[in-house]
């Protein structure tokens, strides 16, 4: 079942890379490496906290450049699993690899809360993100361009505690893109926010992974921000990917458009499945 | 239109001065009162001299060079009490609160030692230090300790977890860690221990300056007793005053130097 999971897999990457592929070399600014996706890796993936196994055996390849939503219902093991890909966490047995050596740069978390620096102002948090390199000659100009990305170049002054939700959470965005990161994991970036914010962000999201390239992760109790954002969507139940489901629908993807609302109800429904609460989803 | 238009400078004007000034309506209309209550003869000159009485001993004191020389005297006391006690509270908060092992050695002796009023050491002091100048120190120093041990510690431990957690995934170091994350956090907690400390350090040098001492405000205020002149006995208390306003005054500008990111301390 993984087996077949994963040859559509690489085949949707197949059919989307030609015309993604040149978006994102087109959009590719600014000095430094240009980024690219790392492939991911996970075999026999087990996590206990104590005596509770948190994931059962997870096996998952992702090519290198793909988006990949985690769904599931609170407290199946989505945030636990990319904790353990970003690196936070320790596996109990299995392994995570990437395809290429890495630096501790190469892969970005960006948290449900900003998590920015209340004493820093606005481009020093951004600085932050640079790691090792924070203390180069051009760690400002590269931190000035992250914001601009964000869309928020003119706030780089100001105290963290001025800003909106939003502006905080697109800060915290700029600090995760500005090493140029090759995988970036979300856990719930968008949780906090409210529903027109969120839309927006999700756009942001989108537009610079298209720019960029990075692998994207991201974890999510919401359906239909999974099958807006992703290529696949993974359904995590009892600690166990338990569907693995290919979003070909082109984009830019139309909000409320019927090929999505077919999705998310068919995803909803596999979700539900075997349940009869409901409410808690 | 001229009005309206003048309006909005005339009030810009004028807020903020005011705002200065409020303050110190209280403390303006107790001393009128004051002042007013003494020259009717309403209050016995014995009992409380009045304040122009206050200031004209003062200006005498002042003349002698006396008054200089006692609150010099005082002001050296409790600064460099303040700056023994308070860096050792603060080196103990510091190593309490980011080292587990440091904690479980010393934490349970330093709350012991803390539930015993330092001022009932006094006896103990004078027979160790003498009246010398420092039993005042070992007592300003010992009196500081505790609210900056306290509060640096407590900074410490509450510092934002996920921030930390934050820090570490961008590969800050243990020292960028401290010096960005840690100390930073903790500085809003400090400040209300340095605050406490500087109450209790006048209050620590007074009392050991009026039981054993041959110079200083407390010193002032006690030989004036002898020589019933309660003139000067009100100057020493209302310079007492005044020192720990100014002592509060620096403390708070301090405060918005340095927590200016702080929503608490943003001017509007």
């Amino acid at each position: 079942m993984q087996e077949a999971l994963r040859f559509r897999a690489v085949d949707a990457e197949a059919v989307e890379s030609p015309d993604f592929v040149k978006r994102a070399q087109l959009s590719r600014r600014g000095a430094g490496a240009p980024t690219r996706g790392l492939s991911l890796t996970i075999r026999g993936l087990r996590k206990s906290f104590g005596d509770n196994e948190v994931l059962r055996g997870i096996d998952l390849h992702i090519p290198a450049g793909q988006s990949v939503a985690i769904v599931g219902r609170s407290g199946c093991g989505k945030s636990t699993l990319l904790r353990l890909i970003a690196g936070l966490e320790t596996v109990t047995a299995g392994n995570i690899s990437f395809g290429e050596e890495t630096r501790a740069e190469d892969v970005r978390v960006m948290f449900q809360e900003p998590r920015l620096l209340p004493w820093a102002r606005v481009l020093s948090n951004v600085e932050v993100g640079l790691g090792r390199e924070r203390h180069s000659a051009d760690a400002q100009a590269r931190a000035d361009s992250a914001l601009v990305e964000v869309g928020l170049d003119d706030k780089r002054g100001q105290w963290p505690a001025v800003l909106s939700g939003g502006q905080k959470q697109r800060v915290a965005l700029a600090r995760a893109l500005v090493s140029r990161p090759r995988v970036l994991a979300f856990d719930e970036p968008l949780g906090a926010l409210d529903a027109l914010t969120r839309i927006s962000m999700q756009r942001l999201l989108e537009r610079v992974w298209q720019d960029q390239g990075f692998t994207a992760i991201l974890v999510t109790h919401d359906v239909a921000e999974a099958v807006a954002l992703a290529d696949r969507v993974l359904v995590i139940e009892d600690g166990r990917i338990a569907h693995d489901i290919n979003v070909d629908i082109p984009r830019p993807r139309r909000r409320g458009s019927a090929e999505l609302a077919a999705l998310e109800g068919s995803i909803l429904k596999n979700l539900l499945q075997g349940t009869e609460d409901t409410s808690d989803l | 239109m001229s009005l309206i238009d003048s309006l909005p400078r005339v009030r810009s004007l004028r807020l903020p001065r005011a705002d200065g000034l409020i303050p110190w309506i209280v403390p303006l209309v107790i001393i009128l009162v004051w002042q007013v209550a003494c020259v009717t003869g309403f209050v016995s000159a014995r009992v409380l001299p009045a304040p122009s009485d206050v200031a004209l001993a003062g200006w005498k004191l002042l003349l002698s060079g006396e008054l200089v020389r006692n609150i010099w005297v005082s002001f050296w006391r409790a600064s460099v009490g303040f700056l023994i006690g308070g860096s050792i509270g603060f080196a103990f908060g510091l190593a309490n609160g980011l080292s587990q092992l440091s904690s479980k050695l010393t934490d349970t002796t330093l709350q012991m030692v803390r539930n015993i009023p330092h001022l009932a050491l006094i006896p103990l002091v004078i027979l160790w230090f003498g009246i010398d100048e420092s039993a005042k120190l070992f007592l300003v120093a010992l009196g500081v300790f505790f609210p900056i041990y306290l509060n640096t510690l407590h900074g410490i431990r509450t510092v934002d977890p996920q921030l930390i957690e934050m820090g570490r995934i961008y590969g800050m170091t243990d020292g960028e860690l401290f010096r960005r994350v840690i100390f930073p956090g903790a500085l809003p907690s400090i400040f209300v221990g340095l605050r406490f400390a500087l109450g209790i350090m006048w209050l620590t040098l007074i009392v050991a300056e009026t039981i054993a001492a041959s110079s200083g405000l407390g010193y002032m205020a006690m030989q004036a007793r002898e020589f019933m002149l309660i003139d000067v006995v009100v100057l020493s208390i209302l310079i007492y005053a005044l020192l720990g306003k100014l002592a509060d005054s620096a403390s708070r500008a301090l405060e918005r130097l340095t927590l200016s990111w702080h929503p608490a301390f943003q001017k509007h």
